[in-house]
Formats: structure tokens, sequence, C-alpha cells
């Protein structure tokens, strides 16, 4: 009754073939991050120390720390994050739960879409054009920091959208039929239960934001300066184009220098999205559906 | 707004024969696009009856209820024609919709317990029409999970999540729901469509007692189910209101119609 035909072990020898093929490619998509990781770790391990992330560098950059350009991604970061997540979220709520399905609804689509296919350095230039000259706020962690806002703000639009289409239709008829207005249901019903998609989002935005070098580049980061941001109309110097700076413009940088920016910058990257996945663990856990 | 569509005050014990119109339907026509729901249905429901409405899938059941508590302004694609008098005022020139969906509690074919506690499941209308006393909800809550047959098996765990609970408790926690806000009419849509046979009974039992309270238009599949529970039904096919009478009569030979009789005698559906 069941004898195996040749027609079976055909079948599952081309399922094992598959199944080893998709591994395979699985593993060489793992090699790159070990081997980016790996040779920052050997090669810029030994620069990292307190003094390295707490002072500011010195020596034509050449020694010293990096503790301006550490401040002053947080800063960008802090204030792209205060631009595009309430106006991404505000935009994803409009698109997810009012929109009607109409032309003007696809029109937006396509612009979030399209927005999210702008290259970095056109993002740079329309920076420059628009918040440098003319709102006149001149090369500024605010100027910079909208950039960095617009351009990542589809990602913000996107993942709210998605954890909110993924709240069950049922529960918004339900509270309809009660004679619950929109944004009330939005607001007891709809944001509690989407409220981790959310954040996975925000927090895959900050790794985004903090890594980009082209937009800040000619909107707010320098190259060098000798004083701390105090404010959001002050330059600053930022991680990214700080390592650009370090392993390109200057010469006589000791080679494991950059190395150790690197490793500083890729790590920062990687807390923040381990902190995503252990907050989407954690809010699995407490699914509530 | 809202007083106006309050109905006047009718002893529980009015006959169904004398009592008032509730809902009053004329020539209610509804198309999705231009694919026809419902046509031309006129029918009165009256206050303190239990109101069925049978018939197979594609019957315009499930769209008459969502005409009746204006959920059709949801679906653009939905057009209504003709007039739905509830307490004499036509729904569909309400401007308080919000007002008249609070008059109307509904329960769907599959359970919808919100993914909040028992307690908030039951006190969120009410929360939502602003009340906001403590005291109050607590007796709110209490009052209608009793009425809905699920306070003794939940009264220790109010704080749970409602969308935990069985399919079964789960069901009574919607008709708590839609009774939180006092409904003038209920309105329930196959409701024992995943509910074992033990809690439609207890279900039913809930609403023969309910009937004192309020009007209920119960559509379901099970044609014993309306025998059982409602005093009049209608019956639905394909868009069209086949006929409706007395209950007892669909079963006992005082059909006009044929079809009405094949579906009531299982020949199809």
């Amino acid at each position: 009754m069941f004898e195996t035909s040749e027609l079976n072990i055909k079948n599952q020898r081309v399922q094992r073939l598959f199944k080893i093929l998709f591994l395979l490619m699985t593993m060489l998509l793992i090699a790159p991050v070990l081997l980016i990781l790996g040779t920052l770790i050997v090669k810029g391990g030994s620069v990292i120390s307190i003094d390295f992330l707490f002072t500011s560098p010195t020596d034509g950059m050449t020694a010293g720390g990096i503790f301006p350009a550490l401040l002053g991604t947080v800063w960008l970061v802090a204030v792209a994050l205060l631009i595009s997540v309430p106006l991404g979220i505000a935009a994803a709520i409009y698109l997810s739960e009012y929109a009607g399905e109409n032309w003007f609804t696809r029109i937006i689509n396509l612009a979030i879409i399209n927005l999210a296919g702008v290259p970095s350095i056109v993002h740079a230039l329309f920076g420059v054009g628009a918040f440098v000259l003319f709102f006149k706020f001149g090369t500024s962690i605010l100027a910079a920091s909208l950039t960095l806002a617009i351009m990542t703000l589809p990602v913000v639009i996107v993942a709210t959208r998605e954890s909110l289409q993924a709240v069950p239709f049922a529960f918004r008829e339900a509270c309809w039929n009660m004679g619950a207005t929109r944004w009330q249901t939005i607001r007891r019903v709809v944001l509690p239960n989407a409220v981790s998609g959310i954040l996975t989002g925000v927090i895959l935005e900050v790794s985004r934001t903090a890594g980009e070098t082209a937009p800040i580049m000619f909107t707010g980061a320098v190259f060098f300066t000798p004083f701390l941001p105090q404010g959001i109309f002050d330059q600053t110097m930022a991680m990214s184009l700080h390592l650009f700076v370090v392993s390109t413009q200057v010469p006589g940088v000791p080679e494991n220098l950059p190395y150790g920016v690197a490793l500083v910058l890729i790590a920062m990257v990687l807390i923040m999205n381990s902190l995503s996945i252990a907050f989407r663990i954690y809010l699995r856990g407490k699914k509530k559906w | 707004m809202v007083a106006s569509i309050q109905g006047a005050a009718i002893p529980p014990a009015a006959q169904t024969e004398q009592a008032p119109v509730k809902l009053e339907v004329r020539d209610l026509t509804i198309r999705y696009g231009n694919q026809p729901a419902l046509s031309n249905v006129s029918l009165d429901i009256r206050e303190h009856e239990i109101f069925g409405i049978i018939g197979p899938a594609n019957a315009g059941k499930t769209s008459f209820l969502k005409t009746v508590n204006r959920m059709n302004t949801f679906n653009a694609n939905m057009h209504v024609d003709g007039e739905i008098l509830f307490n004499g005022l036509d729904v569909r020139h309400l401007k308080n919709v919000y007002a008249l969906r609070s008059r109307i509690g509904v329960v769907f074919p599959l359970p919808v317990g919100l993914p909040m506690t028992v307690y908030d499941n039951v006190a969120l209308a009410p929360r939502l029409s602003g009340i906001k006393d403590k005291a109050d909800l607590d007796i709110i809550v209490e009052r209608c999970l009793g009425r809905a047959a699920l306070w003794d098996e939940v009264k220790d765990r109010l704080d749970s999540l409602g969308s935990l609970l069985s399919g079964g408790q789960q069901q009574r926690l919607t008709i708590a729901r839609a009774l939180s806000q006092e409904p003038e009419v209920l309105m329930l849509d196959e409701f024992s469509i995943a509910v074992d046979p033990v809690t439609t009974m207890r279900i039913e039992d809930v609403l023969k007692e309910l009937k004192e309270e309020m009007t209920i238009i119960l559509v379901t599949n099970l044609v014993q189910q309306a025998r059982r529970l409602a005093g009049r039904t209608a019956f639905f096919l394909n868009g069209e209101c086949v006929e409706i009478g007395e209950t007892e009569d669909l079963f006992t030979g005082e059909i006009k119609d044929r079809r009405t009789r094949d579906y009531v005698e299982g020949r199809f559906g």
C-alpha cells in the first residue's frame, strides 16, 4: 500500500536538492554580515575605549576621540524623529483609517513609494535648496534633520500603515456599530493594538537615519568643529561623515582609527535593531488575539 | 436629535398584534454597484417582538441590517433607496448616526471579543458616551453580563482578556456589549454560527427575556431557530422578500408561496 515508486524517489530527491540550495543562499546572505563585523572588531576593536568615545579628535583628526560626532549623530537622529514620527504616523492613520479608495489616495500612495525610491543624494540637494537656502535655516542640525526626516518618512508611514491594517477589521466594525466615531475607534481599539508595529518601524528608521551620509553633508554636518552642538541651529559633526572624512580626506590617520569609528557606528545601529527585536518579542508575548 | 428618536414608553406586556411599529421599512432597495442585493422590501417590525428573517446566503439579510443602523455609510459601493423609519424618523436622513447606532445593538455571526479586558469590553460603549463614574460602570457591566447569561462564568476574571474567552463566551460577551447602551432594538446576524448548541440554547433563552425590554431582529439560517423564537418571520430569497407572516404559519401550511415551503421543509438552502 505504501510502496515507494520511482516518482516518489525522484520527488524526494528534488525536494532535498532545493532545500540545500535555499540553505546555501541563506548562508551566502549571512557571510557579508559576519565578514564586516569580524573585520571591524579585529581591526577597530583596539581603538575603542571610554576616552575614544568621550573626547574630541586631536592632531588634525589623526588622534583623539569621536565625541562631537557621536553627540552630533544623536542630535540629528533625535530631531529627525521628532519631525518624522508624528508626521508619518498621522499620515499613516489617515491613509489606513480615513482615506477612501479614490484617485487622491492612489496618488498619495504613489508619492510615498516614489519618495522611498529617491536617491539620498537627491534628498541632500533638495535639503540644501529648501531648508538651507529657501527657509534660511543655514547649514544646521535643523536643516539636516528635516532632510533626514523627509527621506525616512516612507519607512514610518509604511510600517505604521501595515501595523494598523493588521488590526482585524471586525474590531473596527464592532466599535462603529456601538456608535463610536472613527477617531474613538482608532484611539481606543486600533492604535493600542498597532503600537508594537509602529515602534518597530520607528526603530528601523533610527538605524537608517544614523547611518546616512549624503543628506547631511551639505545641510548640517561639518568636516570638523571644535564645538559641541548647543541647539538645532548649530552645525555639528556626525558619525557617518566623520567616518568618510577620516577614511579618505585626512592624510596620516592611523589605519585602525576609521575601523574604530565604523565599529561604533555599526554598534549603535545594531543596538537599536536588537532593541527593536527584543521589544517586538516582548509585545508579541502580550498579543491579545 | 438624541431625544427626538427616543421611542414612547411602552408597557412590556403589550401584545405583538397591537404593539406600535418600531421600524417601518418602505420599498427598500439595496444595490452594490450594479448588483442588486435587495429589492422593494416593505415590512413593519413592532415593539417587543422578535422578528425573524430567514433565507439562504445572498438573500440580502445582512445588507438589510447594515442599512438599518446606517453601517452602509462605510461602503461607498452600497446604494440604498426607500425609507426606513425608526420611531417614525427616516434613518437615512438622520444627521446623528452615532446616536442611532447606540440605540441599536448588533451581534455578528462570528464573536468579536475586543482585545481588552472583559470589563472594558462591556464598559467601552458607555465610556464613549461619557459615563466616567466607576460605580455606574460597575453596575452596567454586571447588569449586561448578567442579562447575557455570562456573569457567573466571568465575574471572577473581569480583568482577563475578552478575546481569550471561549467562542460561546465571546458571543455572549458580544451580546453584553450590545446591551451596554440600553438599546431599543437588538439585531442579531446568525449569532449561533460559531457557537455550540448548549450555548445557543442559553442565548435563545436570553433573547426570550430581552424581548420584554426591546425589539429584536433575528437573522438566522436555522429555520427551527426562527420557529423557536420569532413571533413573525420574513423569508428573503435572492434579494426579494418572498413572504412575511406569523412564524407558525410558515410551518403549518398557511404559506402562499411554494418557495417558502421548499425552504422551510429543507428542500433547498
